[in-house]
């Protein structure tokens, strides 16, 4: 979004030294960016429409907090995807890293915990897990070369059967306090989990647009070999973004279960296939290289304010899942219609 | 001029390489070769496909270690291959594949890895932007820097491209077959552009299949052969017979054409296109090709001959018009249509619409022809092989066996495996979309003599490209300008004739 917030300041100048020809094209890249913007307005006024509810304050912050989860794996998955690979083992670390939290520190007696360490701990442990599987994904990915696909699927796989296999299956309760404070407490009267997640998505923008690290990832998901051939220490940025995600999806796990005063087995079960929605809808490739930070949050955002209309109109909670399957495919497609080019 | 304070200001060669050999495996990809090059030249370094062109370019990028020998900058021996940044100070390489980022803006593409920083140490796009436009003015490249990079022709990116290299101080700079994809006039550009760096002190060494080109605008040639250095000599007093002869190693320079049989005026029409019509590619175009009849379409990238070849071939429809082929009219737009029709295509390129890298020069060839290969659409792998190893030997391909996949052969022979299939089918009308890019000049001769050998057989051909070597051998030629056809010449014309008619520019008017 570089071009975006520097865009006011630069109207009503000559253009740069050197610029031949009109910047038509420069135009659309700018609007790429608010592609989803007229969508998101748009579904507030249906929803508005639909519900008087719709616009207050409470509900607003009910749609933030609710995303405010899981639209940390779908910051994550955007980096990762940015630098051209995919991480489907996230949804699992959403879970497992909490999980493993909670299994040391809650007492034993209560569910499978082993109450080994004190709630101090907690907070720690959910990244520490975050770090090691950031770190066993880019071992296999990047160190030995492996398909990032086929790597984290299995991680995918092998995360979530550790989660059960601690937990029995069974959830775990009773949590410290440390665990649930940061899911539940109100800063300034608004949940703190919507501040974080606004804080990290700011953070991501930052980093993404004006920094030079941010831009290598730019780089090497556009064109590995010119990244290399430009200096770029293109292995160590793939470690530091791929450990960089699962620690997101372990802060994400972690506000959710501080919501919710617990950790199910289930947790984050399926959230990846949304997360891949959000992402492709705000505008990020699968093929690397495009997209950016902003746009993923719209993209999220515009699933949720969806989700929340269809519950205001009183759509049956059975068949919400079908009209969210459909709901990806049609604004797949209308971003197909706007951007106009093929999806990748 | 800068060239006073430059390493190129000393007397000694910009660089040189000397006794370098350089091993994959079994092949020996260089052999003792050496080269050097001196300050302000324009040193052409041409050699068939794996002569070990390509090997000597990333040893004298630093992108690759020789097994032996030494290369030496300004005198100096090279730096390690870890300090990328001392060897971008010394040399630049445009390579033939891109090393620009299609989704980031020209600017970031110039600076990508070294971004401006303001004060909180976050990247500074307006300064990024100033400094971008200030290096694209310098060396007159004119861009828009905040234009995302893939909006760029070749011939833009290409420039792009030089000036980042020029931009990291380096004022030696190889250019790795720059005019395979640009069309005449942006070849007439870049060589004025080539002029005026050398003017202010830049070297190049520049690296072509096209011997024309190196007439034009070098002034010393080095000749690779079969992983050797075979001769170095000024430009102006090597003969291009003798030029060919150091390339393939024989003594027969460019053969001369022989005189083609005229085509009787009675023979069957077999390609009959009225009115073709597509918007601004191309307008209101008739076309008659009689059995054995070679037709050329010559023009520049955007004068249509392409899309009016793709559109006879049935790969696109056009919006007015008709096509019959042998008396039969394909549905418009339809490749399989087409081919039941007996259209033969060879398509404009072969890694993106000619071939399929991963698969065997077997099913490369046999794609067009299903049918033959079984029944009930079941392939007989004998079957297939056989017909297969029918077609390497009809075209001389180079290699083991049909088994082979087609991004194992160079890009000579896979361009014979494109033109085994067009002529799996045995078609009655073979289309050929500039047949001969990135060809060496034996496998060139050797794809347009096929060419010839088949019109002989009473095959219709129609060739869109704008090489004039496709062209020459055609019985007449229609040059498009701007979608139009505007110029008709018969066989026998001068080079000058068809360059002006391909450029739009009246000779005598």
């Amino acid at each position: 979004m570089p071009e975006t917030t520097a865009a006011p300041t630069e109207t009503g100048r000559p253009a740069p030294k050197g610029s031949g020809r009109s910047p038509a094209g420069l135009r659309l890249a700018r609007l790429r960016d608010f592609a989803l913007v007229p969508a998101i307005i748009a579904i507030a006024i249906v929803g508005q429409i639909v519900h008087p509810i719709f616009l207050q304050a409470d509900n607003l912050i009910n749609i933030l907090q609710t995303m405010s989860e899981i639209s940390l794996l779908v910051l994550a998955q955007a980096l990762v995807l940015i630098v051209g690979k995919m991480d489907l083992s996230l949804e699992s670390t959403f879970g497992l890293a909490p999980g493993v939290a909670a299994w040391l520190t809650v007492a034993v007696g209560t569910g499978s915990g082993l109450g080994l360490l004190s709630g101090f701990w907690a907070i720690p442990i959910t990244l520490a897990v975050g770090v090691l599987v950031g770190v066993v994904n880019a071992l296999f990915i990047v160190r030995f070369g492996l398909n990032g696909f086929i790597v984290t699927l299995g991680m995918l796989i092998v995360l979530r059967g550790l989660l059960t296999g601690i937990s029995g299956g069974q959830t775990f309760f009773n949590l410290p306090e440390s665990m649930t404070y940061l899911g539940s407490a109100m800063w300034l009267g608004v949940p703190a989990s919507i501040w974080i997640c606004l804080l990290l998505f700011a953070v991501g923008v930052l980093v993404m647009g004006f920094t030079g690290f941010g831009r290598s990832l730019y780089a090497i998901g556009g064109n590995v070999d010119a990244a290399k051939a430009a200096g770029i220490r293109t292995d160590r940025v793939l470690w530091i973004t791929l450990i960089t995600a699962s620690v997101l999806a372990a802060i994400g796990g972690l506000l959710l279960t501080g919501r919710l005063a617990s950790v199910a087995a289930a947790q984050g079960d399926g959230a990846i296939f949304t997360v891949f929605a959000a992402a492709v809808i705000g505008g990020v490739s699968l093929n690397g290289g495009k997209g950016t930070v902003f746009g993923a949050f719209t993209g999220i955002l515009l699933l949720y304010m969806i989700q929340n209309v269809l519950t205001l109109a009183g759509v049956p909670a059975q068949w919400i899942e079908a009209l969210n399957g459909a709901i990806i495919l049609t604004a797949l497609a209308l971003s197909r219609l706007t951007g106009g080019k093929t999806q990748e | 001029m800068g060239a006073s304070t430059s390493p190129s200001s000393v007397n000694g060669p910009v660089a040189e390489a000397e006794r370098i050999t350089k091993r994959y495996g079994e092949t020996v990809a260089l052999d003792g070769a050496h080269i050097t090059i001196m300050p302000g030249e324009t040193h052409a370094l041409v050699g068939r496909n794996g002569a070990g062109k390509s090997t000597l370019v990333s040893i004298l990028t630093g992108l690759q270690e020789p097994d032996e020998g030494e290369v030496r900058f300004a005198g100096r021996p090279a730096p390690r291959l870890s300090e990328r940044d001392a060897w971008r100070e010394r040399v630049a390489c445009v390579y033939q594949k891109s090393t620009i980022i299609p989704e980031l803006t020209v600017a970031e593409n110039l600076y990508l890895n070294r971004h401006d920083h303001n004060g909180l140490r976050l990247v500074s796009w307006k300064s990024m932007w100033r400094k971008a436009a200030e290096l694209l003015e310098a060396w007159a490249v004119d861009v828009d820097v905040r234009l995302p990079a893939k909006e760029l022709g070749v011939e833009q990116r290409q420039f792009v491209e030089i000036a980042r290299a020029l931009s990291f101080g380096a004022r030696f700079i190889i250019l790795d077959e720059p005019t395979a994809q640009l069309d005449g006039a942006a070849i007439a550009r870049l060589f004025d552009r080539m002029r005026a760096m050398r003017e202010q002190g830049v070297t190049f060494l520049f690296i072509s299949h096209h011997l024309q080109e190196i007439y034009e605008i070098c002034d010393t040639v080095t000749v690779f052969r079969d992983a050797r250095h075979i001769l170095t000599a000024p430009v102006m007093e090597l003969p291009r017979g003798d030029l060919v002869a150091a390339m393939t190693g024989e003594a027969a320079g460019l053969q001369e054409r022989k005189a083609r049989p005229s085509v009787p005026p009675d023979a069957d029409v077999i390609l009959d296109a009225r009115g073709l019509t597509d918007g601004d590619l191309y307008t209101a175009v008739d076309l008659r090709v009689r059995a054995g009849e070679i037709v050329g379409l010559a023009g520049l990238g955007g004068s249509g001959k392409t899309e009016l070849a793709e559109t006879i071939a049935g790969l696109r429809a056009p919006r007015e018009g008709t096509v019959e082929v042998a008396g039969r009219r394909p549905r418009a737009g339809s490749v399989p249509d087409s081919l039941a029709a007996g259209v033969g295509l060879v398509p404009r390129d072969r890694h993106h619409q000619g071939l399929i890298p991963l698969m065997s020069i077997a099913d490369n060839t046999t794609m067009t022809v299903p049918e033959r290969l079984g029944t009930a659409g079941l392939v007989s792998s004998r079957r297939r092989d056989d017909l297969a190893r029918e077609m390497i030997t009809n075209l001389a391909i180079k290699t083991p066996g049909p088994e082979l996949p087609v991004n194992g052969l160079s890009g000579g022979n896979q361009q014979k495996v494109v033109m085994a299939r067009a002529l799996a089918s045995d078609p009655r009308l073979l289309v050929l979309i500039t047949p001969t890019a990135g060809v060496d000049v034996r496998s060139k001769e050797f794809l347009l003599a096929k060419v010839e050998e088949i019109a002989g057989k009473g095959t219709g051909v129609v060739i869109a490209s704008d090489e004039l070597d496709d062209l020459r051998l055609c019985d007449r030629v229609l040059v498009m300008f701007h979608g139009r056809v505007t110029t008709e010449l018969a066989a026998g014309w001068h080079d000058h004739e068809m360059v002006a008619a391909m450029e739009g520019v009246e000779l005598d008017a």
